[in-house]
């Protein structure tokens, strides 16, 4: 061993939560480093070659607010983009753009390296160089010591990560990439305890074999919208790649459940619990038997590459079956597969070790974010980096760590979920999950986040003056528009019956109109005679606020409410195995979690009200005590 | 959605007096806002907001519903911080028995105050600092009391079979969410989307469960109010005389010319520890008479609301047209056959008998030398405490928060038919159904969240 270097920050992994990570650690100030066993896998994207989605789209958006960077990584590299459930209400509108791969690495990468205080070195850790309980330092393999104050675990799933491909197994980080070997039986020396979770993902064939004309096509939309705050849609405009779709079909089912043992989930090789979030298409077929056809999605991996992705048919069956089974689905009879599905297990922590700063409870400095978590999905990954970072960071300059609130983002849900819980499955994120959904929505991230992402230190005063200039503006004309009164008269009376809405009698306010399902704020533009030239953002924040604010309103009631409860914090050094009165189980669970307050305690399974109202004497009690 | 309605500082209501006891029932509120929301319902002579602390003042609830004064009343004002809870006290002292009082509470909680928990009064006035640390144990013990108490007798009977009814409505509201997520969660997989008609359909259904649950609660009874019980039998088999022995006193006219008995006759009795309210009929006849003709009508129509038919037979005559009538009306309802003149010679064929009911609930008794009450009492206990007794829904619903829970996933069902009404997207409508769904975990204890997610990956094949 050799003292290398002495840092403030070591993160371990260059995915996207460990992106996420050294950039927010040194963006505020922080001397940084992050470990990657090879650089040329920073940010890469092993399974989906996309970005957002439903609730992760939301994440991204969030990520960018408070001044991550993955929003402005896609928005330089996507290759289509759509929003997604604009059938349905603003707040669950979902942003998802299909990344090229190589560019969203390329990107990442060069933004790292050209970002002040932050090195990138190619490396793997074997140790967490731990001193007084407290992190040290980082070894790597080859036995250089960085000394440093705190350390982010970034792993992802590389972590004694074993992919498989029917009986053949390979002991390999996704893709091919070397696994991390050593540093799981470090962590689980020091006490840490942890899991093992499986994944997978699709093969991926050469465009060229294709035949496109049994498939049917999938377009981007016309009006784009940038998941970053800071770019306007005609900025990142830019020709849009196709996307195709196609189905399984009766004689795929049939190769499927003849070859159901030489699967290594059916034939008990894994042992990691698998996610359902992203069943193998073994699974699909097992579980919904009755289904004749399962949808695939054919998305292109980059610009500068034939290769495809197959959606929705990820599979761990040997390379044989494959073949028969791939080529089983129109379009794909003669496909040339450029790379195999596979499955993947890994180790990854039980998260309920955590404290809701992402730091381990019992080892001071050591923060943990990501896939390793328990997590599975790229914008999930980020979400956690970001917190990491910011946190360790935090942990250093002695302050408060910054805890998002399930009514401050999904960010909040996400890993209060994770924490709470722990996951038994790799967890993804999902808009059902959000109690307070209507106020957590894409469009406002920015009004949600970005005045934190300030004050963290991560947004420029400009950003933030911007920020508060849209929501004048916003709040000017909301003002404006309640007391804007339509009259009855010929021209109004035309347009209401042109979008079917029935006709008014008397006098009615613009806002009032509004909140009828089948109008809105941009089709009554030609009755509102005075209305300013305003941003697109400041328009649709109008009319989303004016138009669902009796739901909004309501909302906001639970979520007074809920805050109530999140308030009382719990002090830290609570044994909560001398509180008399409390559940066995709860006192366990209790002790095993430790929650932030009274709020975060009611959402551990095994604590129950009961549990509770007895925790609220025992902190008065303590109080007078 | 998390459980946290028990820890607010919010307007908490009870009745504080035992129930059941006791001419005076005291319904007490606490918490900020509680004097206001009291003046929503009171009627005196100078509003209760403009009264000093510790005063007493005279005058009347009303329903703001209805208008309706639903009693006469005292009402105290004490203001924090000088009371029990330390917070500001309003106590309602009602005159008219326990159903009024009960009552008063409903309007109370229609107000807007939440129903306390066991001990939760004591719990404040702990957490405000108003109680000794000693006395802190105690108040953990009230609050596992409720628990406790529920984990035995009839009660937890009762408790299961709601609970069962409301997981059936729960079952069907999760199935509708689960529907409208997984298309939200999953846009472009090919999951059918539920159209608006068919979410309408689903809703009202739900709906209509969900009141006709909650107007049995408002008959709801049983063990508070009393056992509907409703005495049938042709003339003169010793209807009245049966109900005179409960009452051990003459008031229905007994003779022996059949039919004396024109109109019912309520009363109120203690039956072994059983509350019951017992009507007594004239004789379910089919006759041209038109006096006995509506007493008749009014017997049958008490008889299909009754909680419990004793039906009475003469065992010293055989079975003729008229009993096999009567038989047949309640076949199928929770009756007791009672064969009386157990003391004369029984020419009554049981065989026959028990083609329209159960040997179990054929008893024989003679009212006359009050022989086979012991009997009857066993069997209406064993009836109506071990879960035998067919009053379905009419017992469900005795808990008031729990009442309260259905009522407010009624009308999170009722806001969810404006929603697909006025159709608006799916996740507004998502939005209503969470909210029944949290009312009504309220009443079975589960809590949601995790329940959406599984139920959207077992019912739909979703997934990269």
């Amino acid at each position: 061993m050799y003292e290398a270097e002495t840092i403030d920050i070591a993160v371990i992994g260059g995915g996207h939560a460990g992106c996420e990570a050294a950039l927010a650690a040194a963006r505020l100030g922080k001397k940084t480093i992050l470990f990657a066993i090879s650089l040329d896998s920073i940010a890469m994207m092993p399974c989906n070659p996309s970005i957002g989605g439903s609730s992760k789209g939301h994440l991204v958006r969030e990520i960018d607010a408070l001044g991550g960077e993955m929003g402005k990584n896609i928005d330089k590299t996507y290759i289509q983009t759509k929003m997604l459930n604009t059938g349905k209400g603003p707040a669950v509108y979902s942003l998802r753009a299909q990344a090229d791969k190589t560019r969203y690495h390329e990107e990442m990468k060069h933004t790292l390296e050209n970002t002040p205080n932050l090195q990138i070195k190619q490396a793997e850790i074997a140790e967490i160089f731990m001193e007084d309980n407290h992190v040290a330092g980082v070894v790597t393999t080859s036995g250089a010591l960085y000394r440093c104050q705190a350390a982010v675990l970034c792993m992802g799933t590389y972590m004694k990560g074993r992919c498989l491909t029917g009986d053949n197994i390979t002991e390999s980080g996704p893709n091919n990439l070397m696994p991390a070997t050593k540093l799981s039986q470090n962590l689980l020396d020091m006490g840490i305890r942890l899991f093992r979770f499986k994944t997978g993902t699709p093969a991926r064939m050469n465009k060229n074999s294709l035949d496109f004309s049994k498939m049917s096509p999938q377009y981007g939309d016309e009006e784009i919208v940038p998941f970053s705050f800071t770019n306007s849609s005609e900025e990142i405009k830019r020709e849009q790649a196709l996307c195709w779709l196609t189905y399984t079909n009766e004689k795929t089912h049939e190769i499927i459940r003849a070859n159901l043992h030489r699967s290594p989930l059916y034939g008990g090789l894994i042992e990691g619990t698998g996610p359902r979030y992203c069943p193998s298409i073994e699974d699909k077929v097992v579980r919904f038997a009755d289904k004749t056809r399962h949808q695939l999605f054919v998305e292109p991996e980059g610009e500068n590459t034939e290769e495809m992705y197959i959606q929705g048919m990820s599979s761990s069956l040997p390379e044989d079956v494959q073949i028969a089974m791939y080529r089983t689905v129109p379009g794909l009879e003669h496909c040339e597969i450029t790379r195999f599905a596979y499955a993947i297990e890994y180790d990854c922590i039980d998260a309920t070790q955590l404290k809701l700063s992402l730091e381990f409870q019992d080892y001071p400095g050591l923060f943990s974010a990501g896939q390793f978590n328990g997590s599975s999905g790229y914008e999930e990954a980020a979400a956690q980096g970001l917190m990491g970072g910011i946190n360790a960071v935090r942990y250093l300059d002695k302050k408060e760590p910054i805890i998002l609130r399930r009514s401050d983002g999904y960010i909040g849900v996400l890993i209060d979920d994770l924490i709470s819980k722990g996951s038994k499955e790799p967890y993804r994120m999902m808009t059902s999950r959000a109690e307070f959904r209507l106020l957590l929505r894409q469009d406002n991230a920015d009004q949600r986040l970005t005045p934190l992402g300030y004050e963290i230190g991560l947004v420029s005063k400009e950003r933030y003056d911007a920020l508060r200039e849209k929501e004048r503006l916003t709040a000017e004309e909301i003002q404006r528009v309640q007391s804007t009164t339509i009259t009855p008269a010929q021209k109004t009376q035309e347009l209401l019956e042109k979008y079917g809405s029935t006709p008014i009698k008397s006098g009615v306010k613009l806002s009032d109109l509004m909140k009828r399902p089948e109008l809105d704020y941009i089709k009554l533009a030609e009755l509102d005679e005075n209305r300013p030239m305003l941003p697109l953002a400041v328009q649709e924040q109008v009319n989303i606020q004016i138009k669902y604010e009796g739901y909004i309103g309501q909302q906001m009631k639970q979520v007074e409410q809920f805050q109530k409860l999140e308030n009382r914090i719990l002090p830290e050094d609570m044994d909560y195995e001398t509180i008399q009165g409390l559940r066995l189980e709860a006192r366990q669970k209790l002790n095993a979690i430790r929650p932030h307050s009274i709020g975060h305690a009611s959402r551990i399974t095994g604590v129950s009200p009961a549990d509770i109202s007895v925790l609220l004497i025992y902190l008065e009690q303590r109080k007078r005590g | 959605m998390i459980q946290q309605a028990d820890f607010l500082d919010d307007i908490i209501t009870a009745i504080s007096t035992p129930i059941g006891s006791g001419g005076i029932g005291i319904v007490r509120l606490s918490g900020k806002g509680c004097v206001s929301l009291a003046d929503t319902l009171f009627q005196g002579r100078k509003k209760l907001s403009d009264k000093p602390s510790h005063t007493i003042s005279y005058g009347h609830i009303r329903d703001p519903k209805t208008g309706e004064i639903i009693d006469e009343v005292l009402v105290s004002v004490m203001l924090a911080p000088h009371t029990y809870t330390k917070e500001d006290i309003v106590e309602i002292n009602c005159h008219g028995g326990m159903l009024v009082t009960k009552r008063v509470l409903q309007a109370v909680l229609d107000a807007g105050a939440r129903h306390a928990e066991s001990g939760e009064f004591t719990k404040r006035a702990f957490l405000n600092g108003r109680l000794d640390l000693t006395q802190a144990e105690a108040v953990i013990d009230l609050i596992h009391a409720k628990t406790e108490v529920s984990r035995q007798g009839a009660v937890d009977q009762l408790e299961g079979r709601l609970k069962t009814k409301v997981r059936e409505m729960r079952n069907d509201v999760l199935d509708m969410i689960a529907s409208i997520e997984a298309v939200i969660d999953y846009p472009e997989h090919d999951v059918e989307a539920e159209t608006y008609q068919s979410m309408e359909q689903k809703s009202v259904a739900l709906k209509e469960k969900m009141e006709t649950l909650l107007s049995h609660a408002d008959r709801g009874k049983i063990l508070r109010e009393g056992l509907q019980t409703v005495i049938v039998g042709k003339p003169n088999v010793g209807k009245s005389s049966l109900l005179n022995w409960f009452l051990e006193e003459e008031r229905a006219i007994v003779t022996d010319i059949p039919g004396t008995t024109r109109d019912t006759v309520e009363e109120y009795i203690n039956l072994d520890g059983i509350p019951m309210k017992i009507v007594d009929t004239a004789g379910i006849r089919e006759t041209g008479d038109i006096v006995e003709r509506m007493g008749v009508e009014k017997s049958k129509a008490y008889a299909k609301q009754a909680d419990l038919i004793l039906m009475m037979l003469d065992g010293s005559r055989p079975l003729d047209e008229e009993d096999k009538e009567i038989l047949a009306f309640i076949k199928g309802m929770p009756a007791l056959v009672l064969l009386n003149k157990s003391d004369l010679a029984q020419e009554l064929s049981l065989t026959e008998l028990t083609d329209y009911l159960p040997k179990g609930q054929i008893l024989p008794i003679s009212v006359k030398c009050s022989t086979g009450f012991d009997a009857l009492i066993a069997a209406v206990k064993e009836m109506f405490f071990k879960g035998e007794a067919a009053t379905a829904e009419d017992t469900l619903l005795g808990n008031i928060r729990h009442k309260n829970a259905l009522l407010r996933a009624k009308e999170a069902m009722e806001r969810c038919l404006v929603t697909i009404r006025t159709r608006m997207p799916e996740d507004f409508i998502s939005m209503d159904l969470q909210e029944a769904n949290d009312a009504l975990g309220e009443i079975t204890g589960d809590v949601a969240n995790e329940e959406i997610i599984d139920r959207i990956f077992t019912k739909f094949c979703l997934g990269k």
